[in-house]
């Protein structure tokens, strides 16, 4: 009995130890985690689907509530004005988990302007294409950003990436889930980018 | 079996030198010693680990009840290897995103396990600290060394840090094999064989 009572007491110090441990050293290191995720996995999406922007899109970043959940979005300036659009979206529905992707769009156009993924455990070679190969990319540049975006086997516009149908339905439908984001919030975006310079 | 403090930390250089005499931790040492910089990365987080987990678990040695030692020993682990996991990502991002899911695994190589086990629950603090060092700064090395055969001829140069260096001339043709799996498996072979070799005298 003593024994059984040492054992509970002495795992659950130990748990409890490290996991105020743990919280403490995350709560210190969040605010950096989140500027190296923006720095090297963001960052890097953003300033490629925003080719030839002349401000930092990372620096004039702001949130909106989108429902219950915070999103972030990247303004980009062209030729002085701001008028590109960048948004995270992500589908869970990878050949492997989750993608992720930064979805930039022209708000004066109201077409895309690009797409780059940003995280993806997709096959290599084969899905892993979403983000090396840039031709895949570049088949959404210009799409119109009120319907939903769809592989042609879906009746759709989006070649396929051969061999990763699958891939390439799930970032279809993180781009059409993102321009859905888009379209809800519209106004409230127009106002936020009004003040970016 | 006394052994001095000195020969605590040197047995895991040479003589115990984890990856090529005790053949523990061998998914990281195959997985990441294609470049420099992802093998000495990953042998300094299990140094980390090593350490302050034998000191955690030599400190404590004599409160956990034998039954639940294993439970404690885990969960010390995994405490530092959380922290690894955290403080590469805040300041090393890059290194981070390229060891990708080996820092986790840490908490499931043999090396921290087996020495919590064999030695920091039966030794003092001092002791245990000397050899989680000896034995991290062995395997360092030790990736290290493979990782620098490997890299240097299936690629021609080195990556010390980020960028790589050429070393062999633009002529040289790269033996491509050495960073796929089963090079991994050949170079770690060569290495046993040249360790035993040395180690017979």
């Amino acid at each position: 009995m003593l024994e059984l009572i040492k054992m509970i007491v002495v795992l659950t110090v130990i748990s409890l130890a490290s996991g105020g441990l743990l919280a403490a050293l995350r709560d210190g290191t969040q605010e950096r985690i989140d500027n190296q995720v923006l720095e090297f996995v963001k960052g890097p999406a953003v300033r490629q689907v925003f080719e030839g922007v002349s401000n930092d899109p990372i620096a004039s970043r702001f949130q909106l509530k989108d429902g219950d959940q915070q999103r972030s979005f990247f303004v980009g300036v062209f030729d002085g004005e701001p008028k590109g659009l960048a948004l995270e979206a992500s589908s869970g529905k990878g050949y492997k988990g989750e993608i992720g992707l930064i979805v930039a769009v022209d708000v004066k156009s109201d077409k895309i302007m690009g797409i780059g993924v940003t995280t993806h455990n997709e096959t290599p070679g084969l899905g892993a294409k979403a983000k090396s190969d840039p031709k895949f990319a570049e088949k959404f540049k210009g799409l119109s950003t009120s319907g939903p975006v769809k592989v042609t086997k879906d009746g759709g516009s989006i070649n396929a990436i051969s061999g990763a149908t699958i891939t390439s339905r799930a970032v279809c439908d993180a781009v059409t889930d993102a321009l859905g984001t888009y379209q809800k919030l519209k106004p409230q975006i127009l106002e936020k980018m009004k003040a970016v310079k | 079996m006394a052994k001095t403090l000195t020969q605590e930390f040197t047995k895991g250089l040479w003589a115990e030198i984890p990856p090529f005499r005790l053949v523990l931790g061998l998914c990281p040492t195959l997985a990441i010693t294609n470049t420099v910089e992802n093998a000495y990365g990953m042998g300094i987080a299990v140094t980390f680990v090593l350490t302050f987990s034998n000191i955690m678990i030599s400190a404590l040695r004599k409160i956990i009840p034998p039954k639940v030692r294993i439970v404690a020993f885990i969960v010390a682990i995994a405490t530092f290897v959380c922290v690894v996991e955290l403080v590469m990502q805040a300041y090393t991002y890059s290194l981070f995103m390229k060891l990708g899911i080996y820092i986790p695994l840490i908490v499931v190589n043999c090396i921290p396990m087996g020495r919590a086990e064999a030695f920091a629950s039966r030794y003092g603090v001092v002791r245990s600290t000397l050899d989680g060092l000896g034995l991290g700064i062995g395997y360092t090395l030790a990736l290290s060394a493979l990782a620098i055969f490997r890299e240097i001829i299936a690629t021609g140069s080195i990556t010390l840090y980020e960028t790589p260096i050429a070393i062999l001339g633009a002529s040289f043709e790269p033996f491509k094999f050495l960073v796929a799996a089963p090079g991994a498996f050949i170079c770690l072979g060569l290495m046993l064989g040249i360790m035993n070799i040395l180690g017979k005298k």
